[in-house]
């Protein structure tokens, strides 16, 4: 049963970045765009992701319960060595969710639609940031146990340049998915050439990122190369991904919406199952050598396998309508 | 203010926040189904005027109330580390089924909102059925969650260890139903009031009259039913805590001297270093009657408990009879609801029956904040009872008291835009959903 809890927190981990990541993502292109393009991509934007932002974000929350139940020790000790960039990163949750609705609802359209976007738009590129940041701070063994100021034990533990480099590719990584989306969400021409130019861009922003995550990486002596390239899966995951890479643009050329959205969920996906696949089973490493394994620090077995359960049943309720959710509202709908 | 202080205060903030949009959560999207069904029945475009007018403000409150629920799920970790490592394997499982609950009412909710003309319409109704449904299940779960707090069970405590976790009996421990019952009454008659009350003031200002008495109409029924019911189930969980917790009991009563046919105390200012009542009216054998349902059984005074296991008397105290006095209060105002439906008919039209809602708007909500402090104070010093106190459950981390100055700041500041969000919602409602208004425009 252990299996089932890891399986469904890698997912739902996963599938965060896949979806809430987009979600961030909207924001993110609506940021970089062209001032007279602006309007237009909100409007596309806004309208893709409304019904289903809440759900997206739904997969955070099952991560985090699947953590403390399953595995209170690694929750407690991200929780609180890595406190500041968590509270950083709920405040960009709050600040998004509330601007992003209060934009939508307000039922006066006025100069405060400038405030609600100027948070929106920023809190989006915040958020996924720390996200990045705290997932970094899991695996730079940074994290030091027996730290006894205030700097080295809850500052240094997160603050690095290899932190700062996960976070950004974060944050682009969410904006490429998000414009990549949204291509399928459009019937106009002109419409899929500006959402595809943006991708365009994402894309090299992406691969800009990645590169400074392996120079900041060697600088700082973490064996990131030997992780990712050391055994079989990472090399196939890498492979795919960068061979898929190459279709998509492909598929952006030939205007296949629903293949470009496919390749880039899977680039995303290989990208994860490379980083946290070495090494697997530890989830956090610390400065001192040793780390919490998902095995090791799981709770109790009563406790493992009633979260299970707990999980494939509400699975068995969620997935069927979360999916007739999407497919309703995926359709392509006229709109001004 | 050192860190347990301000940890402590933080949580009372952030889930006094919570609160108020969890209750919406749980009780609005009644009010929009029973709205729905009836304009679905009649075809009448003023029930659908309201339902989309309601889940416009609904939408607002919802993401308010999600995003700081967000907030809570790690703050949980972020201020009581020690406590959630022993705790959260035990009094887990209401969590995990909590994650399947708002799951699908947030997918139900997706549905509803962007549903009009595209579903189907009864389809379109039950998915806002299932948001309500959804949201009652995930705040009764959550609430199984605190009982644990307040009666832990599941688990044996050996030598300081937590042995033979049994996630399902510390679910349903023994303060979950009194608890859940009351929290679920709570919610309507909060919610039932805030709403009647702005649509009452909207009818004294002759604004869109038929509209807002129409939906005067279906929240003062609710929150009227729920306002006879409350003290009934608020007796059932007074006799429980004094089952379970007579330390809070004797807080909330400010009782120190063990006695039988103990009095009930009315008023008063406690003083906890001399261990007496200044002012205050007692009724001889009304607290042994409600604790016991006996007015000659004794129950235990402060006086018997160690002092380093008191919870804050006074708090507690002020706080229980706060949410007592307007518990009555709005018993008052429900009797005399009910009068003006059944008997005395010419009350309805008339403006002071009108003016008493208004009155009432805050109420329910005050009081739901008056009866966590009771619960939540009155369980202190111990954050799992008599397993673990909250002393040792905080985070090492040091200067809380940003993030707590932080926070409070972030939810002053969103209240402030919510009410104004919701005010500029109900200046338009003519223009968008009254469709009886000359300046309707239908979108
Ligand atoms: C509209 C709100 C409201 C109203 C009118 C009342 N209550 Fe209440 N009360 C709550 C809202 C609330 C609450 C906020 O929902 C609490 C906090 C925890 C809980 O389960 O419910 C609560 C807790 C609470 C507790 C502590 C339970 C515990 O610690 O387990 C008691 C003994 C009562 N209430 C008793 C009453 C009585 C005798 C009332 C008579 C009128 C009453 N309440 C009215
Ligand atoms: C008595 C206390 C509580 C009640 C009755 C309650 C109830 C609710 C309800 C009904 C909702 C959904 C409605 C909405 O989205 O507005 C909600 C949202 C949420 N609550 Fe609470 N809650 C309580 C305390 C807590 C606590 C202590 C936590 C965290 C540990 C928490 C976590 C959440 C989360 C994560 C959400 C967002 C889910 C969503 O988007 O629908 N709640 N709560
Ligand atoms: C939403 C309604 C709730 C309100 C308004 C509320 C209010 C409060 C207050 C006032 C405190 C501070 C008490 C003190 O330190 O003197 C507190 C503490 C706390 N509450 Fe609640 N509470 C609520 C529900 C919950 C729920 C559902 C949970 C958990 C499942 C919970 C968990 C805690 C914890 C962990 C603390 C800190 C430790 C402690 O002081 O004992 N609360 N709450």
């Amino acid at each position: 049963m252990l299996y089932v809890v890891i399986i469904f927190l890698w997912a739902s981990i996963c599938l965060y970045l896949l979806l809430g990541g987009a979600d961030f993502g909207a924001g993110i292109v609506e940021l970089i765009a062209n001032r007279k393009h602006k309007l237009r991509i909100r409007t596309i934007m806004s309208h893709a992701i409304g019904p289903i932002w809440e759900a997206n974000h739904m997969w955070l929350i099952i991560a985090i319960v699947i953590l403390f139940v399953g595995f209170p020790r690694i929750y407690t000790t991200m929780s609180v060595y890595t406190h500041i960039p968590l509270v950083a990163m709920l405040l960009g949750i709050m600040a998004r969710g509330t601007a992003f609705v209060f934009r939508s609802y307000d039922a006066v359209t006025d100069e405060w639609q400038r405030v609600y976007t100027l948070i929106y738009t920023w809190s989006s590129v915040i958020t996924p940031f720390f996200l990045g940041v705290i997932a970094a701070a899991t695996v730079a063994r940074t994290i030091d146990l027996n730290a006894n100021d205030f700097i080295a034990a809850y500052i240094k533990s997160w603050l690095s340049w290899f932190g700062v480099s996960i976070g950004l590719f974060t944050t682009c990584i969410c904006g490429y998915l998000a414009a990549t989306y949204a291509i399928g969400a459009v019937e106009d021409e002109n419409d899929r050439t500006l959402l595809i130019r943006s991708a365009k861009r994402l894309i090299y922003l992406v691969v800009g990122a990645g590169a400074l995550v392996f120079l900041s990486a060697a600088s700082s002596g973490i064996p990131l190369i030997a992780w990712i390239f050391g055994d079989i899966i990472g090399q196939v995951a890498i492979l795919l991904a960068t061979v898929s890479l190459g279709l998509t643009f492909v598929a952006y050329r030939k205007r296949r919406a629903i293949a470009a959205r496919i390749l880039a969920g899977f680039q995303v996906t290989m990208i994860l199952l490379a980083a946290t696949y070495q090494h697997y089973p530890e989830l956090v490493l610390f400065k001192d050598g040793g780390g919490l394994s998902l095995i090791e620090h799981a709770g109790n077995s009563e406790t493992i396998t009633a979260l299970a359960w707990a999980l494939l049943l509400g699975s068995v309720f969620i997935l069927p309508f979360l999916f007739h959710l999407m497919r309703v509202f995926s359709r392509r709908s006229p709109y001004p | 203010m050192d860190d347990l202080m301000a940890a402590r205060s933080q949580m009372a903030v952030s889930l006094g926040f919570h609160i108020i949009f969890a209750c919406v959560g749980m009780v609005m999207p009644f009010f929009m189904a029973i709205s729905h069904f009836i304009y679905l029945k009649t075809g009448k475009p003023i029930y659908k005027g309201l339902t989309k007018a309601w889940s416009k403000g609904v939408a607002i409150l919802f993401a308010t109330g999600a995003v700081s629920g967000t907030m809570l799920s790690f703050e949980l970790g972020l201020l009581w580390p020690t406590f959630m490592q022993h705790a959260g394997p035990i009094f887990g499982m209401p969590f995990s089924l909590e994650g399947t609950a708002f799951f699908i009412e947030a997918i139900a909710l997706g549905f509803f909102l962007y549903g009009w003309d595209r579903l189907k319409p009864w389809f379109h109704w039950v998915t806002g059925l299932i948001v309500g449904l959804s949201g009652l299940a995930s705040g009764i779960l959550v609430v199984a969650a605190n009982a644990w707090m307040n009666s832990p069970a599941g688990f044996d405590f050996i030598d300081g260890e937590y042995r033979n976790i049994d996630p399902i009996k510390a679910m349903f421990n023994d303060a979950w139903f009194s608890q859940a019952l009351h929290m679920t009454l709570a919610a309507f008659v909060a919610t039932g009031f805030a709403v009647s009350g702005v649509h009452a003031f909207m009818i004294l200002k002759g604004k869109n009259i038929t509209f807002h008495a129409t939906a005067f109409r279906i929240s003062a029924l609710c929150a009227c039913i729920a306002a006879l019911l409350q003290p009934i189930s608020g007796d059932i969980s007074a006799k429980d805590v004094a089952k379970r917790q007579p330390a809070k009991l004797a807080a909330m009563e400010a009782h120190f001297e063990t006695a039988a046919n103990a009095p009930f105390l009315i008023g008063g200012i406690p003083d906890e270093e001399t261990a007496s009542v200044r002012y205050g009216i007692k009724i001889p054998g009304l607290l042994s009657f409600l604790a016991h349902g006996d007015s000659d059984k004794p129950v235990t005074g402060l006086n018997d408990i160690p002092k380093e296991n008191w919870p804050p008397v006074a708090i507690t105290h002020y706080a229980f009879q706060l949410m007592i006095t307007l518990g009555m209060l709005l018993v008052a105002l429900a009797l005399i609801y009910f009068s003006a439906l059944f008997k005395w008919k010419s009350w309805l039209g008339s403006k002071w029956l009108l003016r008493l809602f208004v009155i009432a708007t805050p109420m329910g909500y005050i009081a739901v904040e008056a009866g966590w402090v009771v619960t939540e104070v009155g369980r202190q010093p111990w954050i799992i009872y008599e397993v673990m106190r909250t002393a040792d459950a905080v985070t090492p981390m040091p200067g809380i008291v940003y993030s707590f100055y932080l926070f409070t700041a972030v939810f002053l500041s969103l209240s402030a835009i919510v009410v104004f969000l919701l005010y500029r919602q109900m200046k338009m409602v003519g223009k968008l959903y009254d469709t009886t208004d000359p300046e309707y425009k239908s979108n």
